[in-house]
């Protein structure tokens, strides 16, 4: 088996441009669907649940009214908006993942705006299953909150530049009812240069007098700057998140978990189901089995090539994405390899029972490509998104076939996401298992 | 039974032995082989022995079942029935089409196949291959850009090897030109003197009769004949001359014919 094993590395040393293709193709291809997943898909739903009573939806802050409700509408431009009954409620159809986050806003937010003085707190529930979807959310809640607190903000700063007006250039305030006149810096100044100009030059309430009158141009001056310091001043609104459940690995990281995971199936398909069809291409199969190696010895050695040789690419593809673009804790290296080697192994695996199928060369290559491609596609698809039959199909995919479970076991490796590490590479284990009994029951008409 | 393990000196008995008679320890012998594929019988109740150094032809029409019983012989495909008294390991294999690989040379593959043969000394064997084969200035070729026949020499080379006391052999002269054919039978008769055992398949059948001593014909999964070439030859034109038939081939196609066939 070890010079079967070095007679194949001989022929892929032989074949640079299939060896390159091979490669650089399923890297490419990793690299792209890792950036596609950076955009964000269609309307995702949340739930919102307002606890503020309707009649308390109108606040007053500095004699201006602002409708709460006014900001709802908004939201629901971006994703579908399911109103709640209860907080129970929100929380549950994320929980159920019949929504990807919850918006609860608590019952005192209008007073607490009203007042200014404490700064409201609105919480936001994720459904963290599907990260593509949880930083859409994210963002898109941020968003809405952002444009409120603009719009509150800018209520509060047209009430503080009111109160500012005034205190530089005086004017009417209303307290308790009665209208109260206020002198103002200006005027307050203006009266001071014209006292101190009837004061004799070396009277000593003169220097007094003077550093009033110095403070008060200073104060003038700097009030009007303060409006611009205002605008930027930040949010009236913070936003105190959860995440329910699920995964917390944020999207860039899962991208390369998926990037990992796409370009280790290609490479160890192709080459697997190549190799083993490659045999019998040659001709040279039905002159191994008599006795040279046994049918299993020989899917064993294809299987150990194929997923040593993708392991090893995959492997410098992630060190090399962890040197020079993305964090990556190089600690967890030997998670890495645990991850890589069962997922090199299964699909390995995969690849010489479609190579025994297949037979040829040509036809195994295409068969590997047909079934790569929707296995990864399908095991990609957002839980929540699709419902029904739909749902239950992918479901199977991802159970059949080894793309799923070397994700989630890379992700684990990869970004420490709060999930089980043993169970996908049992899956993995068993899935290895099953593809090879069916490449073995394929040789049976190989020669 | 001869014993592989002990090829060289079981090889030195027969150059010295007489040649081969029917009375002697058959090299291989068949017994009541049969194969079916579905409803389609390949081979019907096929029984032959072969002594050492014998060179036994088997020809029939296409379809006849030749190369599924070497293969059976060879032990690639196990049969429905019958037995083959030499395992496959003792028995040397040349597939119709080059089961080499065309990416390494020459001297690449004789000696993966050597070291998977288990040949005790590897280089040795694979020199020596190489010089019989007349392959020797191509040793560094890669296998992909020899010719036709040449590939083909390195097919026998590979089943050669292991120095089989017996070596299967499907068309073996079905690719090659009159020259390249005529080597070929040198090649394979210089073999047969040395004691192997030769069992090949052709559709020619003056071919069969030419370079054989011993003729099977099969047609139809069904062992029509076995008998030298003069025993053939007055079977099928015993029949045929009172049709006036004008050549051998067209005698024998009337002789499967009057089978049947
Ligand atoms: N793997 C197979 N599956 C099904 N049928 C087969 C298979 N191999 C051979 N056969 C059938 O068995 C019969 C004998 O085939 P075989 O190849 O042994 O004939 P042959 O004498 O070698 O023919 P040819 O002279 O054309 O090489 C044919 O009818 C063929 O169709
Ligand atoms: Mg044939």
């Amino acid at each position: 088996m070890r010079w079967l094993l070095l007679k194949d590395l001989q022929i892929l040393r032989r074949s640079p441009l299939l060896v390159a293709l091979l490669i650089v193709y399923p890297i490419l291809i990793a690299l792209l669907i890792g950036s596609a997943l950076s955009r964000g898909p269609g309307n995702p739903s949340i739930a919102i649940f307002n606890e503020v009573p309707a009649e308390q939806r109108t606040f007053e802050v500095g004699g201006s009214s602002v409708n709460a409700d006014e900001y709802l509408p908004q939201l629901s431009r971006s994703v579908d908006v399911v109103s709640a009954e209860s907080r129970e409620e929100a929380i549950r159809l994320v929980e159920q993942g019949r929504v990807l986050a919850a918006v609860i806003l608590p019952p005192d937010i209008a007073e607490q705006l009203a007042s200014g003085r404490r700064q409201p707190t609105i919480e936001v529930a994720y459904n963290g299953e599907d990260p593509v979807k949880q930083r859409y959310v994210e963002s898109v809640v941020k968003a809405r909150m952002a444009d409120a607190n603009a719009a509150l903000t800018e209520k509060y700063e047209q009430v503080t530049l009111r109160y500012i007006d005034m205190l530089r250039d005086g004017g009417e305030l209303t307290i308790l009812g009665r209208e109260v006149p206020i002198l103002g810096l200006r005027d307050s100044r203006r009266i001071l240069d014209s006292v101190i100009a009837t004061l004799p030059r070396d009277a000593p309430e003169r220097t007094a007098l003077d550093q009033v009158n110095r403070f008060a141009t200073l104060a003038i001056q700097n009030l009007g700057v303060s409006t611009d310091v205002l605008r930027s001043v930040g949010e009236p609104i913070a936003v105190r998140q959860t995440v329910i459940g699920g995964r917390r690995t944020p999207l860039d990281d899962y991208a390369i978990a998926v990037a990992a995971a796409v370009s280790l199936l290609f490479l160890t398909v192709l080459l697997a189901a190549g190799l083993l069809a490659l045999e019998r291409e040659e001709h040279a199969f039905s002159r191994l089995v008599r006795g040279l190696v046994s049918k299993l010895g020989l899917l064993a050695e294809k299987v150990g090539l194929a997923a040593l040789c993708s392991l090893l690419v995959t492997l410098a593809l992630l060190v090399g994405l962890g040197l020079f673009f993305v964090e990556l804790d190089f600690a967890r290296m030997p998670l890495w390899l645990a991850a890589l080697a069962l997922g090199s192994t299964a699909f390995a695996a995969l690849g010489v029972a479609l190579g025994g199928l297949a037979r040829e060369v040509r036809a195994a290559s295409l068969l590997a490509f047909l079934l790569s491609l929707p296995i990864a596609f399908l095991a990609l698809v957002p839980a929540g998104s699709v419902s029904g039959w739909a749902a239950d199909a992918i479901a199977v995919v991802c159970a059949l076939f080894p793309f799923k479970a070397t994700l989630q076991a890379l992700d684990v490796a990869l970004n420490d996401a709060p999930e089980s590490f043993a169970a996908p590479l049992l899956h993995l284990a068993a899935l290895t298992g099953l593809y090879v009994a069916i490449a073995r029951l394929a040789l049976r008409r190989f020669a | 039974m001869p014993n592989a393990g002990n090829n060289v000196a079981a090889r030195g008995d027969r150059d010295a032995a007489a040649p081969p008679g029917r009375d002697a320890v058959p090299a291989l012998a068949v017994a009541g082989l049969a194969k079916r594929y579905g409803e389609r019988v390949a081979l019907r109740d096929v029984s032959f022995e072969a002594g050492a150094g014998e060179l036994v032809a088997l020809t029939g029409p296409n379809g006849a079942g030749k190369t599924t019983l070497l293969s059976i012989l060879a032990g690639i495909q196990p049969p429905d029935a019958g037995t083959v008294s030499r395992p496959p390991g003792e028995i040397g294999w040349v597939p119709q089409q080059p089961a080499v690989y065309s990416k390494l040379s020459v001297a690449e593959n004789l000696r993966l196949f050597a070291r998977l043969e288990r040949v005790r000394d590897v280089d040795a064997a694979v020199r020596g291959m190489l010089e019989q084969t007349g392959l020797a200035d191509r040793a560094d070729d890669e296998v992909g850009r020899l010719s036709g026949g040449n590939r083909q020499r390195v097919n026998i080379a590979v089943g050669l090897l292991a120095a089989p006391p017996v070596l299967l052999l499907d068309e073996p002269s079905s690719s090659l030109d009159p020259r390249q054919r005529e080597r070929l039978w040198e090649f394979i008769a210089a073999l047969a003197a040395r004691g192997t055992t030769v069992v090949y398949s052709t559709h020619n059948v003056q071919e069969a009769e030419r370079h054989a001593d011993r003729v099977l014909v099969l047609a139809d999964g069904e062992l029509l004949f076995c008998g030298t070439p003069a025993e053939l030859e007055a079977a099928v034109d015993g029949e045929a001359a009172a049709r006036g038939a004008r050549d051998f081939e067209t005698s024998f196609v009337r002789f499967l014919h009057e089978r049947g066939h």
